[in-house]
């Protein structure tokens, strides 16, 4: 019963949450249509039956957090400095086939997020089949060093947390 | 509205003055750099540190002055960083299939399978 009225129960709750920050507000009419448009959502999700993401070590996500925080603000100023030089310095930038070990989707789709918000590298193309990601790196240096930082910073990470 | 005080606004200055300033960068590097695949990094600046420096800004100017407690800025920065990789998955690999279509610069090859290249019909009139 309770898995029919709330098969998302977190999904619901961040509905919520979403919805009175959106009115700025926590008077009982904006509580009451927030858990309406909630307890919708939760149902619209189980409609579509997307495979249910397994967190298994929640503490892991704030040091992930960290990390990226501080990766995209290094790189926000890395890129701002290759803008500015622009044709002055020579710049390399290229393709990057990795090979990936995540499989589970909802963790591909934190990867994709992380490696795109950081300036400097860009997801281009996933195969399912093979398991690699198409990456381009606007100051591709040194290739293994790009690998070894989204496999062991990230990728190790997101295993753990996820599968 | 309630008067600001000087770090605040110092804080306040800081971060609008450093959020706008990555943007502005990045869009230099969108009209700079050189290929289709460089080029989509530079809007990246303005999405990430950019939004953040001038939304911070935000919140510490409203929290401060108490016109209202902001938080909600922060789910400007949530959507933005979930939805930018939808929309540059999408202009990326149309690029990638452009190029590999055409066989320009040095794209590496579909990973597995191929591409269907759909020749656009001779034209009758010539």
């Amino acid at each position: 019963m309770m898995r029919q009225i709330l098969p998302y129960p977190l999904l619901s709750l961040g509905m919520l949450a979403l919805w009175l920050l959106l009115q700025q507000s926590l008077g009982l009419g904006h509580i009451l249509l927030g858990t309406l448009v909630a307890l919708f959502a939760g149902r619209a999700l189980a409609a579509l039956e997307p495979d249910r993401p397994r967190i298994r070590k929640p503490l892991k996500i704030i040091q992930l957090m960290a990390l990226v925080a501080v990766d995209v603000l290094r790189s926000n100023l890395a890129v701002a400095r290759i803008v500015l030089d622009g044709r002055h310095r020579e710049h390399h930038s290229g393709f990057l086939l990795l090979p990936l070990e995540l499989r589970d989707r909802s963790a591909l789709a934190v990867l994709s997020c992380i490696i795109t918000a950081t300036p400097g590298s860009a997801w281009l193309e996933y195969d399912a089949m093979r398991g690699t990601v198409l990456i381009h790196v606007l100051d591709l240096v040194d290739e293994q060093a790009w690998i070894d930082t989204i496999k062991h910073r990230y990728e190790s990470l997101l295993l753990e947390i996820f599968q | 509205m309630s008067e600001l005080p000087v770090w605040a606004a110092l804080l306040v200055g800081f971060f609008a003055l450093a959020g706008s300033l990555l943007t502005l960068l990045g869009c230099l590097g969108l009209a700079r750099l050189d290929s289709f695949y460089e080029r989509v990094h530079a809007p990246t600046l303005g999405t990430s540190f950019g939004a953040i420096g001038i939304l911070l800004a935000s919140i510490l100017y409203f929290s401060v002055t108490g016109q209202r407690p902001a938080v909600h800025e922060v789910l400007i920065v949530i959507f933005v960083s979930l939805t930018t990789p939808v929309t540059l998955m999408l202009l990326a690999r149309a690029a990638l299939y452009r190029d590999r279509a055409e066989q320009n610069g040095n794209v590496p090859a579909a990973a597995f399978g191929q591409d269907v290249v759909v020749e656009a019909p001779a034209d009758p009139q010539a």
